[in-house]
């Protein structure tokens, strides 16, 4: 496998996580604007990993985008650990894609300029979707955090829970350093500071207080996983090794 | 005199807005239809959405959850349209959970399989686009303008559904056995979408007087078998009906006789899921509560700011 | 007892040039929100190249030719919205 596969894997396969995430809130959220809301940023999320899955597809010459997603297991997973976290309430999703969202817009403005024409296409078009996801996390984490009590304790409660999945996402193994040097990939790491800055600024607005770094969890690019990850790929991918020699 | 002249409004075809003058008995029929057509989009988010989780491609997952997405919209435009008449969604969804309000009885069977994704939406999206195509034409301002947003939307969901239903039936033993499968359990309760016989629909009445319904329930009905049959033949699936035959006389086909004490026992509560919709609907509800006094409590705190 | 949310009729300008069309209503708490659940629901399928929200309490329409709608004022809401009546605190089924 080459390094350019696995790095646009990991890209794949945390928009396809998050986006399965996304989609469980359909005819569950507190609204129905907002319904409408979640299924828009999943349809989003989906996209993307399509989009990487059949670069990865191609950049393989053995499997399809499909079989990318739907064949791999636990193991084979490069998400971040952060996307696989439950929804919980509201508030938990909120928070997860908010601290998700800031690192996406980040990182994507960054692969903008990837020398890999493809890697920037995608940034580009992947970009212009998490600009509104941010926008849509960042005002719903102020409107809950400066909301009532009870909606601001609930949104601390979730805020402490996954701090600890927001230091994996900056890290940068071999694989990345290979890549950055080649002027394709990210450097995670030099991404912290303006991820601090924006999260800090959104969590005062929000009367949230940035919880201390204690264990951080890791993992993700080797593909270790928290228990999550097993129970998502269960059930997307059922009907596939079910029936391994249909097609749908 | 108020009687006569919106009488004469319906007879020459013009449409009634919300600040005209009105029958009071028209404003409640339109305003429990229109909320129970909403009610219906929601709920039937429910069976639909069963399977986006488990969809078994990309691409199905995707589509699966536009179509779903739009259903929630469609709810949106119904509601709203309701709105004008003088009540709020608060209160629609209030008389939903009190039992006071009904929604399509064909969103208390289950969706059992993946290939059930492909019955619903190519009978209950086909149905709803014959019934809603009429609607088009209701005296209504708002909700025929709200029918005639939601048909642009509705055919992309009925191909969605006949193309599952075609490749499944065109794939492996299993897959071709799961669509026929899904096709003998939907197919009844899809065509008692339409309500009951004429004979047995007391409100069909004023509905046709008032232009607010434009065709009769065993029209749509026979409309839309006519539409199908051929449909299901052409991909080699069979519909589970014995007397079903074409009628050279009538220029219809004939069909068998429906069960309708399966079909007033749904509607009145026990079928399959009506239990589980609604207490999904409430329970969804219910938590959402924090969020959205969180939002209005935001909104107060801004809006003294600015002032 | 939750109160009712603010309704905001939606205006959508399809294409540059052409002028804003009355979309329908959302339901929202704050001008921002009402923004976005109009971009949500009345735009997925490149419907909008821009977007007004009013609250509906501030539209006012003029009379039909029918001017024997008795129960209506002159300069009448053109919406019927229990919203914009203000009940009694503690009134209850109302």
């Amino acid at each position: 496998m080459s390094s350019l596969f696995t790095y646009t894997l990991r890209i794949a396969d945390s928009s396809l996580i998050l986006g399965q995430r996304m989609s469980e809130w359909c005819s569950k959220s507190p609204t129905l604007e907002e319904d409408i809301a979640m299924s828009n940023i999943s349809l989003d999320m989906f996209g993307q990993a399509n989009g990487f899955y059949q670069y990865a597809a191609q950049l393989d010459g053995l499997k399809s985008a499909d079989e990318l997603a739907f064949r791999r297991n636990e193991r084979e997973f490069f998400n971040h650990q952060l996307v696989e976290q439950e929804n919980g309430n509201f508030g938990n999703s909120i928070v997860r894609n908010f601290l998700h969202d800031t690192f996406n817009f980040l990182f994507y403005t960054q692969l903008a300029n990837s020398k890999d024409e493809t890697l920037s296409a995608l940034a580009i078009k992947s970009l212009k979707e998490v600009k509104y996801h941010l926008r849509h996390s960042s005002n719903w984490l102020v409107r809950l955090g400066d909301g009532t009590e009870e909606s601001n304790a609930k949104t601390q409660v979730a805020l402490n829970e996954l701090w600890m999945y927001t230091d994996e996402i900056f890290e940068m193994d071999a694989l990345d350093t290979e890549l950055f040097n080649e002027g394709i990939a990210v450097d995670n790491s030099a991404l912290k500071s303006d991820w601090d800055t924006m999260v800090n600024n959104t969590l005062e607005k929000a009367k949230l207080t940035r919880p201390e770094d204690e264990y951080m969890a890791t993992g993700g690019k080797k593909g270790l996983h928290t228990e999550y990850l097993g129970f998502i790929l269960s059930e997307m991918q059922y009907l596939q090794r079910a029936y391994p020699n249909a097609k749908w | 005199m108020n009687e006569i002249k919106f009488q004469e409004r319906i007879d020459a075809e013009k449409k009634i807005e919300p600040k005209d003058w009105m029958p009071d008995a028209y404003r409640k029929h339109l305003i429990r239809q229109i909320s129970q057509h909403a009610h219906s989009e929601i709920i039937g988010m429910q069976p639909e959405g069963n399977w986006i989780t488990r969809a078994p491609s990309l691409r199905a997952k995707m589509i699966l959850l536009a179509k779903v997405q739009d259903e929630a919209g469609h709810g949106l435009y119904l509601y709203s349209a309701c709105e004008t008449l003088g009540i709020s969604r608060e209160e629609l969804v209030q008389q939903l959970h009190d039992g006071k309000a009904k929604y399509s009885s064909i969103f208390n069977y289950p969706t059992l399989s993946w290939a059930d994704m492909g019955a619903v939406g190519w009978l209950v999206d086909g149905a709803a686009i014959v019934n809603q195509v009429s609607l088009q034409r209701t005296s209504y301002g708002p909700y025929s303008r709200g029918m005639v947003k939601i048909c642009k939307e509705e055919s992309f969901h009925q191909r969605q559904g006949y193309e599952i239903m075609a490749e499944m039936a065109k794939g492996t033993p299993e897959q071709k056995a799961m669509a026929q499968d899904a096709l003998d359990r939907f197919w009844w309760p899809s065509i008692m979408m339409f309500g009951p016989q004429d004979s047995d629909s007391p409100r069909t009445g004023n509905a046709m007087k008032w232009k607010i319904k434009r065709q009769t329930n065993d029209d749509l009905r026979q409309d839309f078998i006519n539409k199908t049959v051929g449909q299901a033949e052409l991909i080699g699936l069979t519909i589970p009906d014995p007397d079903l035959k074409w009628n050279e006389q009538r220029g219809h086909y004939d069909f068998g006789e429906m069960d309708w004490d399966e079909f007033w026992s749904v509607v009145n509560g026990n079928g399959p899921c009506n239990k589980q919709r609604l207490a999904h609907h409430k329970k969804a509800h219910d938590e959402g509560q924090w969020v959205r006094d969180a939002a209005k409590a935001y909104a107060k705190k801004q809006e003294l700011v600015a002032n | 007892m939750a109160e009712n949310a603010t309704v905001w009729e939606v205006f959508i300008q399809s294409k540059n040039g052409l002028a804003h069309k009355h979309a329908g209503n959302v339901h929202a708490d704050d001008k921002v929100m009402a923004l976005e659940n109009a971009r949500e629901l009345y735009t997925r399928r490149n419907e909008g190249s821009c977007i007004w929200v009013v609250k509906s309490e501030y539209i006012v329409s003029s009379e039909t030719e029918d001017s024997e709608a008795f129960f209506d004022p002159s300069n009448d809401k053109m919406y019927r919205h229990p919203t914009f009546y203000t009940m009694p605190e503690g009134s209850k089924h109302i």
